[in-house]
């Protein structure tokens, strides 16, 4: 199987232009007018839950810091599809 | 190598998806019911579309030598209302001695609702009552650990044999929940809302290759018929071996298909 320095040949590239892409992104919302809506703390939250790495996988804590955690099924569906991250009433 | 395409959603794609997908080693492709992008107006809709998914879709797939097998259901989406969604179920027994017929999928959420978890339970006493294998949807994004969570309990009550089940679009969070409960999980190969093809391997790779298998869930979104394909080459580079890759896209994917009567190969 391959080592770590084989997963970096294969991957390193490919994360790299998306970390660009992240920052960029992050860049952009700053330069742009108004607030942000709840999915751009949830996605902070999310990067401080990949950073922390508590459990042995960034991807399963980045997964669950943008999950919903309650219990109960809802009463009702007010829209069909998802945002992407949790929050929005 | 050959391989099978346990979740495809034919009637969203053209003709040339299936010639690609041949020419690239599919044998089977199977095709669970589901949403049509819109809200369909009556039950008669869905009576339609059972018959494009049971006649027209196996034989578009004979053209190129592909076996086209299918799931009934009404979809999680369309579940919200409930007695909508029982006109519709009504409709299936009259679909399901077609030899094309796997069993009853692909039953979920959506949006974790009350009605939508009704209406599972109800298709779960259906595939009960006609002893046939189940396809489960997860729901989307931030929904998904939730209702995963539900479907899992609501399984459980019902007393279905777990091994009879395969819970599909997992990924990091809810694969191992999956597993442990005993059902088979299917990882889903799709762009930006799904698994990546490195993220489908390394849950193969921290999960085990056991009661697992990856599809491209190919639909009216921007999806990859070839998605399978491209993952198996992905396995190459990631030095799985051959048997290995085949255990992900051929042997696993027919053990559990095995289990339903008219399934095979």
């Amino acid at each position: 199987m391959p080592d770590k320095n084989d997963i970096l040949d294969l991957y390193f590239m490919d994360a790299r232009c998306k970390l660009i892409d992240i920052a960029a992104f992050l860049d952009r919302i700053d330069r742009h007018q108004g607030s942000p809506d709840f999915r751009y703390q949830a996605f902070l939250k999310a990067m401080d839950a990949m950073l922390e790495q508590k459990g042995s996988s960034r991807a399963q804590a980045v997964l669950e810091s943008l999950s919903d955690h309650s219990i109960e099924p809802a009463q009702k569906a007010g829209i069909q599809f998802a945002y992407g991250a949790p929050g929005k009433e | 190598m050959k391989y099978i395409e346990p979740h495809a959603h034919m009637v969203s794609r053209t003709t040339d998806d299936y010639q690609s997908m041949a020419i690239a080693g599919c044998e089977v492709i199977c095709e669970p019911a589901f949403w049509a992008g819109y809200d369909r107006s009556s039950a008669q809709g869905f009576y339609d579309y059972y018959r494009q998914l049971t006649d027209y879709e196996p034989k578009r797939s004979a053209k190129f030598g592909i076996k086209h097998y299918c799931w009934l259901c009404i979809n999680p989406k369309e579940a919200e209302d409930a007695g909508f969604a029982r006109e519709v179920m009504a409709i299936i027994p009259e679909f399901l001695d077609a030899p094309t017929v796997l069993g009853i999928g692909e039953i979920g959420l959506n949006k974790n609702t009350v009605s939508e978890l009704t209406i599972f339970e109800e298709h779960v006493d259906l595939a009960k009552k006609h002893d046939l294998p189940i396809l489960v949807h997860t729901p989307h994004l931030e929904d998904k650990l939730k209702g995963t969570r539900l479907i899992i309990d609501a399984l459980k009550n019902a007393g279905v044999d777990p091994a009879r089940v395969i819970i599909d679009h997992v990924e990091e969070h809810t694969a191992g929940m999956v597993l442990d409960a005993g059902f088979w999980a299917g990882m889903t190969l799709y762009p930006e809302s799904k698994c990546t093809l490195p993220r489908a391997i390394d849950i193969l790779e921290n999960f085990g290759m056991e009661n697992i298998w990856m599809n491209s869930a190919c639909d009216w979104g921007v999806s990859d018929p070839l998605a399978v394909p491209k993952c198996m080459q992905e396995m190459k580079k990631r030095q799985h071996t051959e048997q290995n890759i085949r255990k992900a896209v051929y042997d696993n994917p027919v053990r559990f298909l095995s289990q339903s009567s008219n399934f095979s190969i």
